[in-house]
């Protein structure tokens, strides 16, 4: 942040302001960082999903505390516990309605900060160190969400923490001790419970960590932005109070409508109905499926018909991720100039849809085959597609500074000015 | 433009769930519900009705292990009715200081009596299949109480050449069409007191109702604060907007 000019806000001249920051620069860290804090001028309400990530890790913290008062992890009450909440205690319902939906909330607000940094580039040099703490965070989100949903005991809470774990199974040689003494037992049992429920209360903090790593990791060199080029000068940052504070405000309004709208009208939508039935070992359900945002990678799972394959394909399928950085030879960021590139985004986009589509069915005929095609593509974009689509492909040319679209006449870039092509 | 995409990706999402659920069982056609919709309320009469048919048909084999006879508010029921039907069952409590367990007319703070003491036993008696506890089953079966209402009305001749089992029976909506219960709403089942003819849509559509009530006692509650807060966001969300337009103004 050194091309940027820092200059204080009045409030920073208050004496008493002035008195804890010489001890304790707490005020200065929130004026550099949140008020001052420059941000590109062009950023897009994609940008938006990052601030409201953040918004759902607290709300399900708050949420989640006050269930955690409420709710007993043992296999003989938690259902009926579960059922006092949603009962008895005053607002339980909206407090449990909040946390139940809010988890798709979450997934969905994330899924988009994903896809918005895969299509814009976000992961480049220099940010594969944030873009690998974005999938820390991911990964610490799926495993808190898979075993949040093992808690209200239900038949698909049971059966799904035996199928999920049941694949560390698949592990040759310690495979099997290593399931034993993730369940405490001999099945998805009371220990399991209880230590699902004791990791489900801890994972959000050690999230919240990862937040702030990553934040720090992106306030390093800032927001990406939609050009996906560096900020040239002062005159391509706006202070991010009170634009973006007024940009993401206007956001989450919108999110919050679209969240609440699921809470009070329509709250059992995204759940399974078979989670209502109490857990029972004795009775299977007749189809196991996991929750909606796992489905992509279920069927991943399930395209291979080898137990071990299926289980190193979906955690592959995660994996790979971390190696996008290498993966994607462009040197441009943005998907905006490059022209092929977004053929094969949004031909990954529906892609994964398809994935999730076929995880949700009987893995048999059609969905079977299908889900194995959509495998085959899922790494193929990353591990064919983008290496090659870096050699191949001819971007457009790049404006020469985010403001100048901006600022310079008609909004479009002018080919003229532009710098020329980054690979010639 | 950029709206367009996302509403579009959550409307894919949302098929993707839909279907999900859809693929698993047979069609459930729908019904209208009094309690449908933004400002729905459950239509009290109807579920009054339908505790009725539980009480004299269905607790015979079902529980509601959720249900305390204060829940009987909820559909309209005075205290003094609550206690008067309360007081019909027996309540085991203790230990006395005798050290022995007790039985007493039950209040309205205790739950339902379950026919069975427990699962084995109700097996025992039903030819091996088990009568799932009803307190959620407008929740836990695909098409809620739909289903309930598909299901009760559904029981027909099986088609030529289906195989049915032992003691079973053929059913339009029951996943695999062979369910162990038999037929339970009967026409004139039951006598109502208001003098509503009990055909059997009659009295399904009522159980169905107070089903529904029973899995989310809360329904009206959620959709007359759901209502309010969701004129609340538009309020606020529209104020935000115009905010966010006034603050970037200066900047384009």
């Amino acid at each position: 942040m050194a091309k940027y000019d820092y200059v204080p806000s009045p409030f920073m001249a208050n004496p008493i302001v002035k008195w804890i920051d010489h001890r304790l620069p707490i005020f200065e860290l929130v004026d550099q960082q949140l008020i001052k804090y420059p941000a590109p001028r062009n950023l897009n309400y994609f940008w938006n999903f990052g601030s409201l990530a953040g918004i759902m890790l607290v709300i399900m913290i708050v949420s989640g505390i006050f269930l955690a008062m409420n709710y007993q992890a043992s296999t003989l009450h938690a259902f009926d516990s579960v059922e006092r909440i949603m009962r008895d205690v005053n607002y339980g319902w909206l407090i449990r309605y909040i946390h139940m939906n809010g988890a798709s909330m979450f997934f969905i607000v994330v899924y988009i900060h994903i896809a918005r940094g895969l299509y814009y580039g976000s992961y480049k040099a220099p940010r594969e160190i944030l873009w690998w703490l974005g999938l820390a965070i991911f990964l610490a989100m799926m495993a808190t969400a898979f075993m949040g949903y093992v808690l209200p005991w239900g038949q698909m809470s049971f059966w799904g923490a035996t199928v999920i774990t049941n694949l560390f199974s698949a592990i040759p040689v310690v495979g099997d001790p290593i399931v034993k003494w993730l369940w405490g037992g001999f099945s998805v049992d009371n220990p399991t419970l209880n230590r699902f429920f004791a990791l489900h209360y801890l994972l959000p903090f050690v999230i919240a960590g990862l937040v702030l790593l990553h934040l720090w990791a992106l306030h390093v060199h800032g927001s990406n932005n939609p050009l996906g080029i560096d900020a040239k000068g002062p005159q391509d940052k706006i202070p991010f109070h009170p634009y973006y504070t007024a940009k993401d405000a206007f956001g989450l309004g919108v999110f919050l409508i679209f969240f609440a709208y699921f809470v009070f009208f329509s709250p059992y939508t995204l759940g399974h109905p078979d989670n209502w039935i109490e857990a029972n070992p004795l009775v299977t359900p007749p189809h196991i499926v996991p929750e909606w945002y796992f489905l992509p990678f279920y069927a991943i799972l399930r395209a291979v018909p080898d137990k071990l394959g299926g289980v190193l394909l979906m955690f592959g399928s995660i994996l790979i991720l971390f190696l996008l950085p290498w993966l994607d030879t462009s040197r441009v960021r943005s998907g905006r100039f490059r022209p092929a590139f977004r053929v094969f985004f949004w031909i990954f986009m529906v892609v994964t849809v398809v994935l999730g589509w076929c995880g949700s069915q009987p893995a048999e005929g059609l969905p079977l085959i299908l889900g194995q095609v959509s495998t085959v593509l899922y790494f193929a974009h990353f591990l064919v597609f983008l290496p090659l689509l870096g050699w191949f492909e001819r971007p457009r040319p790049l404006p020469a500074s985010i403001a100048e679209p901006v600022l310079g006449g008609g909004g479009a870039p002018r080919a003229a000015a532009s710098k020329p092509m980054e690979k010639a | 433009m950029r709206y367009a995409k996302s509403l579009l990706a959550a409307g894919l999402l949302a098929l993707s769930v839909g279907s999900a659920s859809a693929a698993e069982s047979i069609k459930i056609p729908a019904q209208s519900w009094p309690h449908d919709g933004f400002f729905g309320t459950f239509d009290r009469a109807a579920a009054q009705r339908g505790y009725q048919v539980y009480k004299e048909v269905c607790a015979a084999c079902h529980a509601m292990k959720q249900m305390r006879f204060r829940n009987l508010a909820g559909i309209g029921l005075s205290d003094a009715e609550i206690r008067a039907i309360a007081a019909e069952y027996q309540t085991v409590d203790g230990p006395n200081d005798d050290g022995e367990m007790f039985e007493r007319p039950s209040r309205p703070s205790d739950r339902f009596k379950s026919p069975f003491p427990n699962e084995k036993a109700a097996r025992a008696v039903n030819g091996g299949a088990y009568p799932p506890d009803l307190s959620l089953i407008a929740k836990n079966r695909v098409g809620g109480e739909n289903y309930v209402y598909a299901l009760l009305t559904g029981y027909a001749d099986p088609p030529p050449g289906f195989q049915l089992g032992e003691g079973m029976h053929y059913n339009k909506y029951f996943p695999g069409h062979q369910i162990a219960m038999a037929a339970p709403v009967q026409p004139d089942g039951v006598t109502y007191a208001d003098g509503t003819p009990a055909t059997v849509e009659q009295m399904s559509k009522d159980v169905a109702t107070f089903f529904a009530y029973a899995a989310s006692p809360h329904l009206e509650a959620r959709n007359s604060l759901g209502v309010k807060v969701m004129l609340f966001l538009f309020i606020f969300t529209g104020l935000l907007y115009a905010t966010k337009r006034k603050i970037w103004k200066g900047l384009h």
